[in-house]
């Protein structure tokens, strides 16, 4: 279970700093799948940078903390500042579908054991890594292969299976099927969802795209200008979202957002955005185990 | 499917290049105003002080233009001289030092001009690009703009420059060199050997420092943009440490375009050590050419030119046929 | 050779992280360039202008006392030939960088008009003019210089070493500006220009030169470097008409005369200065407008 507690991350540039992370408070459950939602520039990177524990200048954690839930391997509590040991052991990444996260000059074998996380007995693992791709719906003959000799959709199951195969407790997928065509799409969707069954782990899902938060998701996160606008069961904020917000998003299917803005800092939305969204940091339970926060006081300066 | 393609479009490129350097090195005597024949004669009457009779003159002119290949028409002197030189490597005898064959004089002087011409490449691409690495891969921090600012330094220094003032610095200032560097030949003894040696490090330090500037900097601003690729960033995410980053991720990805360069700057290099050895009077090809322009012994020049255009392209293409060892998506597909 | 990188000079390569943003014109300004175009400033000024005021040919031998030191008549001194080593520098400087700029004007027309050509049109008569040019680029130019000089034999004006430069040494720049003209057909700013409805006059002015003159400038000042390079390395071998001032006949004077055994350092101390200012001069420019460009596209 993690903890996120009035977590405040800020960005320096130049003279000015912008909370790219403005106040999140929240309870991540385990065993389940939680949706991001928001439109560039809310925050919801950041975020997951954050908990991911990949914090570098110029960007740092003023305020609030994270608990993680998780123990390291000295058996005591993961905290921001240890979480870096944990990488592809207890927590994961699936990077974007659309960056090529692999080494092109590299066969994809001998990046499943060039990092720590793996066994010191490389054959080992390579022999259970043999194994496991079939289970991802991959020849066995990926393993030998470049990069550039699989497709897209063949990638990001790659991807996929280099970040479920140390059975972490936590994995950060980042827009895992944008830039996929929409049947790959579904087959990753299903693929994501059927490994979270059986390994019972968290996965937290960032994307613009709602049709894709619907299909998989338990639960959903509504983020705008670095803040929580609305928290809860997926079919829940669906059916009934309770924040003008969320409505627009769910209103603008299948997709949202200004792509030319990704990337962004949060100037877009922290620093201007339509004020009318804008939202104090506390969420209040209006419905068991769906939260939605109030709309900020007036000229919309954040509490 | 792909490699094959490759190699054959290289190796038709090869031989494309050097049956037009042989062209024009065929043309260029042909397009001068003045006739290489004529000359010859020239110095010849003036030395023999007009003691010459007409058909002396007549029968060494004949003389000349076959041994010039001067003789007949144009297509018939091309052919000739093509069937010479591609079958039988034949450049005519040396005029400076006849009845000596050009292309044993040659063959002579090649071995020192590659053992020094690449072991100094070797070691400047290596160590320059050793250094760019680091430099590129933490250029945030100060240490590597230093380093950077070295190459700076020494890139814009030409050759002859930086031969003559390393001339002046470590042999004349510091006498650690000797100022004219002597070079035993014959049957090669260990002290032969070990002087060969010192001597060659002179001319050999110019050739490194010389190519060492670019490879800093052309590297450092391939490792710095590679660094910045997605793969570089996920590898990082992985948990994966600075030395696997460094050289399994940035270096073996940054080298491809650097081994690109290295084959186009293979004219250049191969200027900057014939000019290096004419200024260190090294044996080898650059101050056969040096001498032979002098004195006008037009044979040597266009073997030793021809030689170098060969040169030049082989080693172009045994880059270019690496290449594939390095590149997989060359290799495959 | 085939496989075609975007530049294997590491002089458009080295874009080093972009300053703060500027306001209006200043983001040409930069400390490479600023501190480059001084040089280049002082060095091409001076050569222009004190050649009006010098006392003699500096050419003509024995016009002085030889071996005179460094003083108030003589600024650096004069030489073994007599001749003063400060004017004659001048001079040297003066025709160098003359060269320089012919050479370079040359190549630059040449290689842009190839180099476009063969990237624009593409097919079979791309890959002919591409065998040409990587043909030109495999022949080393240096031999070829030294029969030329061997044949012709100081009989050459200082400017048919220029031209013949220009014939051999268009090769290189040609590639660049077809690999230029190559990523310019696939850029997709230049299509949404035309679709946008800007007539092709405005997308040329707008979108193509800006981008365009980055590269070509950058080229030309390196030409300028090739080429006095090209010329002074003939001339310290003896092969060019060293009777002319230039940078590399300088030190083929001195070499000849062995100023180094007969302590008359300056002699050949004083070109090596120059040479290495003058090019240092011309690369921070060169880099210097690099800098500036690629920040501007916002590239670095």
């Amino acid at each position: 279970m993690i903890r996120l507690c009035d977590l405040k991350i800020s960005y320096r540039i130049g003279s000015r700093v912008i909370n790219a992370v403005d106040g999140v408070t929240l309870t991540i459950p385990d065993g389940s799948i939680v949706g991001i939602a928001g439109e560039s520039g809310c925050g919801k990177s950041t975020l997951m940078k954050a908990i991911y524990g990949d914090i570098q200048a110029p960007m740092h954690l003023s305020g609030g903390t994270i608990e993680y839930g998780l123990k390291g391997a000295d058996g005591r509590p993961v905290t921001p500042a240890t979480i870096r040991r944990e990488w592809f052991k207890s927590i994961s990444y699936v990077p974007q579908s659309s960056m090529n996260s692999l080494n092109p000059v590299i066969r994809i074998r001998d990046q499943f054991i060039d990092f720590p996380g793996t066994d010191s007995n490389k054959k080992r693992v390579l022999e259970r890594a043999r194994d496991y791709i079939g289970r991802l719906g991959l020849p066995p003959e990926a393993l030998d292969s470049y990069p550039h000799q699989l497709s897209g959709g063949m990638r990001q199951r790659v991807m996929i299976g280099l970040a479920t195969f140390f059975q972490p407790e936590l994995i950060i997928a980042d827009e895992p099927t944008t830039a996929l065509d929409v049947v790959v799409q579904k087959e990753i969707l299903m693929l994501l969802m059927d490994l979270q069954e059986q390994m019972g782990n968290t996965i937290l899902v960032v994307s613009h795209d709602m049709g894709v938060h619907y299909q998989v998701t338990h639960k959903m996160l509504i983020m705008y200008a670095g803040r929580v606008v609305e928290f809860g069961d997926t079919e829940s904020v669906f059916a009934d979202p309770q924040h003008a917000y969320t409505r627009m998003l769910i209103d603008s299917l299948p997709t949202i957002g200004d792509d030319s803005m990704r990337g962004a800092v949060a100037s877009a939305a922290g620093a201007g955005g339509d004020r009318a969204y804008r939202v104090e940091a506390e969420l209040i339970e209006v419905k068991p185990g769906h939260f939605v926060a109030r709309p900020a006081a007036r000229d919309g300066a954040p509490a | 499917m792909g490699v094959l393609t490759y190699v054959a479009k290289r190796l038709g490129l090869y031989f494309a290049v050097l049956f037009i350097g042989l062209t024009i090195t065929f043309l260029l005597p042909r397009l001068m105003p003045i006739n290489p024949v004529d000359g010859y004669i020239g110095q010849l009457q003036g030395r023999a002080n007009g003691m010459l009779s007409v058909e002396a003159i007549a029968e060494l002119r004949a003389n000349l233009e076959e041994l010039y290949g001067l003789k007949g028409d144009l297509f018939s002197q091309y052919v000739n001289y093509l069937r010479r030189v591609i079958l039988h490597f034949d450049f005519g005898p040396s005029f400076t030092y006849f009845p000596q064959q050009v292309s044993v004089m040659i063959l002579n002087a090649l071995p020192w001009t590659l053992g020094l011409l690449l072991t100094a490449t070797m070691i400047a691409w290596l160590l320059g690009n050793m250094v760019g690495l680091v430099a590129g891969y933490f250029h945030k921090h100060k240490a590597a703009s230093v380093l950077e600012f070295v190459g700076i330094l020494l890139y814009p220094i030409p050759y002859y420059i930086l031969a003559v003032t390393l001339l002046l610095l470590l042999a004349y200032v510091f006498p650690v060199f000797p100022l004219s560097p002597t070079f035993p030949v014959g049957q090669m003894t260990p002290e032969k050997i070990g002087m060969i040696f010192y001597n060659s490090l002179l001319p050999g330090l110019t050739l490194v420092l010389a190519g060492f500037g670019w490879n800093i900097l052309s590297m450092k601003a391939l490792a710095v943009a590679t660094t910045e690729e997605p793969y570089v960033t996920y590898a990082r995410l992985k948990g994966a440490s600075n030395w696997t980053r460094m050289t399994r991720y940035v270096f073996r990805n940054a080298l491809l375009p650097q081994v690109t360069a290295l084959a186009l700057s293979l004219g250049m290099v191969f200027n900057g050590a014939l000019l290096t050895e004419m200024i260190f009077s090294y044996p080898g090809i650059g101050l056969i050419m040096r001498t032979a322009a002098t004195g006008g012994d037009y044979n040597v020049l266009y073997g030793a030119i021809t030689l170098s255009i060969i040169a030049v392209a082989t080693a172009g293409l045994v880059i270019d046929l690496i290449y594939p060892l390095l590149d997989p998506r060359i290799r495959h597909k | 050779m085939i496989v075609d990188t975007k530049d294997a000079d590491p002089v458009t390569m080295v874009v080093p992280p972009a300053p703060k943003a500027r306001a209006s014109l200043l983001w040409l300004v930069n400390p490479r360039l600023a501190v480059g175009l001084t040089i280049l400033g002082v060095m091409g000024l001076g050569s222009v202008v004190l050649p009006l005021f010098a006392p003699a040919d500096p050419s003509v031998q024995a016009s002085y006392m030889r071996n005179l030191p460094m003083s108030q008549a003589h600024w650096l001194g004069t030489n073994a030939l007599g001749q003063d080593i400060f004017w004659f520098l001048v001079f040297a400087i003066r025709n160098s960088l003359t060269l320089g700029v012919v050479v370079a004007i040359g190549v630059t027309i040449i290689a842009t008009i190839v180099g476009l050509s063969a990237g624009y049109i593409g097919g079979r008569f791309e890959r002919a003019v591409m065998l040409v040019v990587d043909t030109f680029i495999t022949i080393p130019l240096l031999p070829i210089l030294i029969i030329l000089g061997a044949l012709i034999r100081g009989n050459t004006s200082f400017l048919t070493v220029g031209f013949i430069i220009i014939v051999f040494g268009w090769a290189w720049d040609a590639r660049t500006v077809r690999s230029m003209a190559l990523s310019l057909r696939e850029r997709e700013f230049i299509n949404m220009a035309r679709f946008s409805g800007a007539n092709t006059l405005q997308i040329l002015v707008r979108e193509v030169f800006p981008y365009v003159m980055a590269y070509t400038l950058v080229g030309f000042i390196n030409t300028i470097l090739f080429a006095i390079n090209l010329e002074a390395t003939l001339a310290v071998i003896g092969l060019s008409k060293v009777e002319v001032p230039t940078l590399g006949s300088i030190i083929f004077w001195a070499l000849n005369y062995n100023a180094l055994f007969t302590g008359h350092h300056v002699w050949l101390v004083a070109p090596i200065v120059a040479t290495v200012t003058l090019f240092l001069g011309l690369f921070l420019t060169s880099t210097g407008f690099n800098q500036a460009f690629a920040s501007k596209r916002g590239v670095a």
